[in-house]
């Protein structure tokens, strides 16, 4: 195999944002894909030269625009009981640092793996008497923004055994799952096709560190359960619901076999 | 409908959303490699056709996945998924490359590659790419005359 990191790292596999935040983009990957895949990859590694550029730093990454918006709102009362998210849980920079890293998450109260998007609208309708926000809406996705921005830098570590063990399972069921009249795994382009191009499309390995990625294409923050939306329909399938079971077992999945890149959202895509 | 020695037969007589002179995705009579030696139409294939559906993103889209040499001037974006398609007749014989896209995965196991004329076996397949769940029958994803038209097409990529 690939020995891994830096030792390997050309000039275009250095991410540093801002001249301070050093983003881990290639490493060895985590045991559990042994036999699989030796090295694991940001998407940005797959990316033009331009497109990189936009990420090394704040004021040309158009995904920051959004943190901001976030910022204001994470200060703003809403709902019945008149409360910020500040008021709660203090700044986002201290209160949220590596949140983002260890995402999805068992919760013992729940009883089930959670996701940021799950935890936050459980505060807003039980804590703050609020509405909740739409599962990939701007709203919510430029909160996971700000919240995945303040831990960048840090090693994603999803936990996968313990009672995440289960959720683990299910999501790599379906990862190897074909799907649709193309009859198409994730696994079939992200693992065994990574770097290919199809058509036009340098594939990536389909890492979720990135998360939410801002897209020259849309011009717009993206949701994760967005994308795996998008992919599943690449294969004329139907996909799993946005925040369903499905999807929250893929998202721990797929974020596992990143343990050890760096969290980097908002990153930019094409 | 009737399987096995009865098909050269069935060519005629094939009901359901086959016409007269077509094979049904389900009659398709295939060797022990999954090599289709008999065409599924009574009309030989058109390769100028078959180079359209090749190059197509809404139908064949092969080149999505392939690189065909001869395309590369009028057609942008070929991929490099499978194996470039430049002097397949001088390597495979016609009745495996119909077999190839009638169902690659009864020549190469596993393979990525779609089936361009199976209509079973699918999971939450959707109508097209609209994410809704298919009502009604599926469609193969070419149609028996635009499996020939390609494979007419692909045997004339002699080196
Ligand atoms: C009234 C108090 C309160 C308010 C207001 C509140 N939260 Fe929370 N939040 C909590 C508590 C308590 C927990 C821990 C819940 C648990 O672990 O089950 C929590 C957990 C979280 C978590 C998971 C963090 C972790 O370390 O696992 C996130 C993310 C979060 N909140 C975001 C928000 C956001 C964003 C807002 C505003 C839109 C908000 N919260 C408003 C009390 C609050
Ligand atoms: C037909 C091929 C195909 C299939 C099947 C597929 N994807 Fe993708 N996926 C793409 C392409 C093309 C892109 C955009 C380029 C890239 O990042 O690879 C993409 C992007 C992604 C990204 C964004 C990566 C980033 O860095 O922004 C994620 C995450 C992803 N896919 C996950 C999945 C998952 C999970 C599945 C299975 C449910 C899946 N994909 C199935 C083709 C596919
Ligand atoms: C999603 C990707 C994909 C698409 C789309 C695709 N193929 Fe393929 N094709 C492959 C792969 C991968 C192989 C290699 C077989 C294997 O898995 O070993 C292959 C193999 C072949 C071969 C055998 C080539 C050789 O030299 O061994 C032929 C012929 C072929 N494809 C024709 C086509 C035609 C014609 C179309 C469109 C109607 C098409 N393919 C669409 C991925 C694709």
């Amino acid at each position: 195999g690939i020995a891994a990191g830096a030792a390997i790292a050309g000039p275009d596999d250095e991410l540093v944002i801002n001249g301070e935040i050093r983003i881990v983009t290639r490493t060895e990957a985590p045991a559990h894909l042994e036999g699989v895949l030796d090295e694991i990859r940001s998407g940005w590694t797959f990316r033009t030269e331009e497109t990189q550029a936009l990420e090394m730093d704040d004021f040309e990454n158009p995904g920051m625009v959004f943190v901001e918006e976030a910022m204001s709102v994470w200060d703003t009362a809403e709902g019945t009981a008149g409360k910020a998210c500040a008021d709660c849980h203090g700044t986002a920079e201290e209160s949220m640092l590596g949140v983002k890293a260890v995402y999805p998450k068992w919760n013992e109260t729940a009883g089930e793996v959670r996701t940021i998007e799950q935890m936050i609208n459980e505060c807003r309708t039980d804590r703050m008497g609020a509405q909740e926000w739409k599962y990939h809406g701007l709203d919510m996705t430029q909160m996971v923004a700000l919240i995945a921005s303040v831990s960048r830098g840090m090693p994603v570590n999803v936990a996968i055994d313990g009672p995440a063990a289960e959720t683990w399972e299910k999501g790599k069921e379906i990862y190897y799952t074909r799907f649709g009249q193309l009859d198409l795994s994730c696994a079939n382009c992200h693992e065994e096709n990574y770097d290919n191009y199809i058509r036009a499309d340098h594939l990536s390995q389909g890492q979720v560190n990135g998360f939410p990625t801002y897209r020259l294409k849309n011009a717009k923050l993206n949701a994760l359960h967005d994308r795996f939306k998008g992919c599943i329909r690449d294969t004329r399938g139907v996909p799993f619901g946005i925040g369903s079971p499905e999807f929250v077992a893929l998202e721990l999945y797929v974020a596992s076999r990143g343990n050890g890149l760096s969290v980097e959202g908002p990153s930019v895509r094409n | 409908m009737k399987k096995g020695a009865l098909g050269a037969l069935c060519l005629l007589v094939a009901a359901g959303t086959a016409s007269a002179g077509t094979v049904a995705p389900g009659d398709v009579k295939m060797d022990e490699y999954g090599f289709v030696p008999v065409p599924l139409t009574d009309q030989p294939g058109d390769p100028v056709n078959g180079r359209k559906i090749a190059g197509t993103k809404s139908l064949g889209n092969c080149v999505s996945c392939h690189v065909i040499g001869e395309m590369a001037s009028d057609v942008p974006f070929h991929g490099e998924v499978g194996p470039e398609l430049d002097g397949l007749p001088g390597r495979y014989p016609e009745a495996m490359v119909r077999g190839i896209l009638v169902n690659s995965k009864n020549i190469f196991e596993g393979t990525v590659m779609p089936a361009y004329y199976k209509v079973d076996g699918f999971n939450r397949i959707a109508d097209g790419f609209t994410t809704k769940p298919l009502e009604g029958e599926i469609e193969p994803l070419l149609s028996a005359q635009q499996i020939e038209d390609v494979v007419a097409y692909l045997m004339t990529l002699k080196d």
